[in-house]
């Protein structure tokens, strides 16, 4: 008798237990695993029931959707023909001003200029961020040489094109310049300030150092305050700067405190065999710069990176206390068009802003996330 | 040829290159301060402005609305600084409690098993990281002027407390006679449930018998204020507000501005300070609550002795850096009137035309606010720091 038994063919895994798995089992394990945890999931439950309906009620189907004047978003208490008991938002009002929340006071038969602009930067943005796309040199080479200089005289004007005043610039174009220089001017100036920072000479040592620590200690809202107020009295009598470019300036050198405490901590963390590994190789300060520690110290802090250009990014929105009129400036700027002025008008007006600022700062934030995949090349210690 | 020579090796010889390059700086920089000092000096003189801080001891002559410190048109333009100065102390102790609060609620609550629970928190903090503080301060001061009912028709909450678009109004305390036998109450209150909790830590070392010591402290401090004020009389009233024909009379009121600026700056803290607290009690390693489990701890004792001590020296640094960040998003009040620091600084700035001088002391002012901060926050984290051999 042979009682010796080896299997040769495998079962196939059986599903787990009827009890065990699908939507049921799935509600009772995250939804009301305890009494407390069911207690907390009707209290949403409750919350949502009562929020949800009345938001969506509000934003979509009260809501103004068409309209030429504010009669369509008032009651009729108020001068318009909406009932009494009427509450909703008013897209017909960032309907009627949605060219004016883009470009500001532009004059209208010149639009085409920022228009063929931001054509231009999607063009020129989409494959310098996609990783795989050729030519990265040449693509950065156009994107912050060659694009800047096109846009300024495509904006402003020069080469025939009439010339329109920076007074008149405003809505999303001025919030996408003030970022998009912003961006291209703090990275290289924040490594510059990193470095000088980390410096084994003891002036540029000081000078970083107080720069970045009295710019990071005062609110960005003094820094405009100086930049619009006190810049003049500095310059020398006739000369004068733009009002726009002493914004810029502004944001730029306030974002470039903050980059180069991000990339410092980068290049702490990078070992210090490379540094002298690098030294015994024969290379000068800025190659090993260059060739060796920046590269490594900028991969490990991409998420500090861009969460500064996101924070210049919502910041971009304070010049308009200073009297400009970004993309925040222009919405809040026609809030007293007496052809416009409602109750319900203001908070419509906020949350289409608040909505374009959501989009691009949430889409930075994933595309931070992204990069951060991507460059991960398995070197974490 | 040997000149040459040695001015190569001159010009490669690194301490002379560092000394011409620091040399070559301070000279730079000495040359635009002189140069940005006598356009100052010009520019000042044209303008007819005399610098100096002479200006902080005349006469203001702008009122400010509920200031903290008596304070009216006829105060020098330094006490109208120093009211600002104090709202803007107010609404960032103010905001960094309460998005404290909220931040570690949600914080907390994204790492909840409960899956709806977890999935709002998630929507709160990707709602509000993503949008400017200024649009979010903006947009709730416009909703409580628009949203909220005149005064007339003012809501009516427990205790005496209306709510209406010019804020909320709530009964004044007024303090009577007695009431510093109260005060002192607390205090000692206070310093009996300190000592109790070092009694009991010092018995706990040597015995190992554990102490009630929360429950302890709660009594002190709810049964002898109690008694102190129950025995000297009830020596505090209020002075509740009535609805009249067309406004509230009497009673207290916080402004909607600062309620506007207070709620903005502390829900939009709030989403960063929740990822942090959700970053440093996911950095704390797993194996640390398995061992406490294994060592028969409870869940809340885990919670407690092992998981937030060790989660709190992750969070300490980005949590500094945040009410950092609050005190000087303060400064946003000016976009909607909340007389700040930077707001009457403003309204100084315009009437005097001292730029120079406003800016800074803006600066100096916040640079102080600042340092004391990160001071008290050092203090804090080398605290809870690990100690080490």
């Amino acid at each position: 008798m042979d009682s010796r038994f080896v299997r040769d063919v495998m079962l196939t895994a059986e599903p787990p237990p009827l009890r065990q798995r699908g939507f049921p089992v799935w509600i009772r394990h995250n939804l009301f695993a305890s009494t407390t945890d069911s207690l907390v999931t009707l209290v949403c439950i409750l919350a949502l029931a009562y929020v949800v309906p009345t938001l969506l009620n509000w934003l979509f189907i009260q809501a103004a959707w068409t309209g030429s004047d504010r009669s369509f978003c008032a009651t009729a208490v108020q001068g318009g023909i909406q009932p009494d008991d009427w509450s909703g938002a008013c897209w017909a009002f960032v309907r009627a001003k949605f060219s004016q929340f883009i470009f500001g006071r532009y004059p209208i038969d010149q639009r085409w200029r920022p228009m063929l602009v931001g054509i231009l930067l999607i063009l020129l943005v989409l494959p310098f961020l996609t990783p795989y796309a050729p030519r990265k040199n040449l693509n950065a080479l156009l994107l912050f040489i060659a694009l800047p200089v096109v846009s300024f005289f495509l904006l402003y004007g020069g080469f025939g094109l009439p010339v329109v005043e920076t007074e008149r610039w405003g809505g999303l174009m001025v919030t996408l310049i003030l970022s998009f220089v912003g961006i291209t001017v703090s990275l290289p100036l924040g490594i510059l300030l990193a470095l000088g920072r980390r410096s084994r000479l003891p002036v540029i040592r000081l000078f970083s150092t107080t720069f970045i620590e009295v710019l990071r200690g005062v609110p960005l809202i003094t820094v405009l305050f100086m930049a619009s107020v006190m810049l003049p009295l500095f310059l020398p009598d006739g000369m004068d700067i733009d009002k726009l470019l002493r914004a810029i300036v502004g944001v730029s050198i306030f974002a470039s405190a903050y980059m180069a405490e991000v990339i410092r901590g980068g290049l702490q963390a990078i070992p210090k065999g490379q540094s002298e590994g690098a030294d015994s190789l024969g290379l000068t300060y800025w190659k090993k710069m260059y060739l060796i520690i920046l590269p490594q110290a900028i991969k490990l802090v991409v998420p500090g990176i861009v969460n500064t250009f996101i924070g210049m990014f919502k910041d971009s929105s304070l010049i308009s206390i200073i009297g400009m009129f970004d993309l925040l400036g222009i919405v809040r700027f026609n809030f007293s068009d007496p052809s416009w002025a409602t109750p319900v008008t203001p908070v419509s007006g906020l949350l289409f802003a608040g909505f374009v600022f959501w989009i691009f700062c949430f889409g930075m934030s994933r595309y931070s996330g992204f990069l951060e995949r991507h460059l991960d090349t398995g070197h974490r210690r | 040829m040997s000149v040459s020579h040695s001015a190569s090796r001159l010009l490669h010889n690194p301490k002379v290159r560092n000394t011409a390059v620091q040399a070559l700086v301070v000279v730079l920089f000495l040359v635009v301060a002189y140069e940005v000092t006598s356009n100052l000096i010009t520019n000042l003189r044209r303008a007819n402005i005399h610098s100096g801080f002479d200006f902080l001891s005349a006469r203001a002559g702008f009122e400010i609305d509920k200031p903290l410190i008596d304070y009216n048109g006829n105060s020098t333009y330094g006490r109208a600084l120093v009211v600002g100065l104090l709202n803007t102390i107010l609404v960032a102790v103010a905001g960094i409690i309460l998005s404290t609060i909220v931040g570690f609620m949600v914080g907390v609550g994204r790492l909840s098993r409960n899956w709806l629970l977890a999935k709002i928190c998630t929507v709160y903090v990707e709602t509000f990281r993503n949008l400017p503080p200024l649009l979010v301060i903006f947009f709730l001061y416009i909703g409580i002027l628009q949203f909220l009912p005149q005064p007339r028709q003012s809501v009516r909450l427990p205790l005496g407390v209306y709510l209406n678009n010019r804020g909320i109004t709530f009964p004044r305390p007024i303090f009577e006679d007695g009431f510093g036998i109260v005060l002192i109450a607390v205090c000692v209150a206070v310093l009996a449930s300190f000592l109790a909790a070092r009694w009991a830590r010092a018995r706990q070392a040597a015995t190992g018998k554990q102490f009630h010591t929360v429950w302890t402290s709660v009594g002190f401090l709810v049964a002898v204020p109690l008694l102190a004020f129950l025995g000297t009389g009830r020596p505090i009233a209020f002075d509740y507000p009535t609805l009249g024909t067309f406004n509230l009379k009497g009673g207290a009121v916080i402004g909607p501005e600062f309620i506007a600026l207070l709620l903005a700056l502390s829900l939009y803290t709030a989403s960063y300070i929740a990822e942090i607290v959700r970053s440093g009690i996911l950095g704390v390693p797993q194996g640390q609550t398995e061992a406490s489990k294994a060592m028969g701890l409870s869940p809340s004792a885990t919670m407690r002795l092992v998981v937030l001590p060790q989660a709190f020296r992750i969070i300490i640094p980005p949590l500094t850096s945040q009410y950092l960040n609050l005190t000087k998003n303060s400064s946003l009040a000016i976009a909607i009137g909340y007389s700040d620091l930077v707001a009457v600084g403003g309204t100084i700035l315009n009437q005097t035309g001292q730029a120079v001088e406003v800016i800074t002391i803006w600066m100096a002012t916040y640079l102080c606010l600042s340092l004391a901060t990160s001071a008290f926050m050092n203090w804090f984290n080398s605290k809870m720091a690990l100690v080490e051999r």
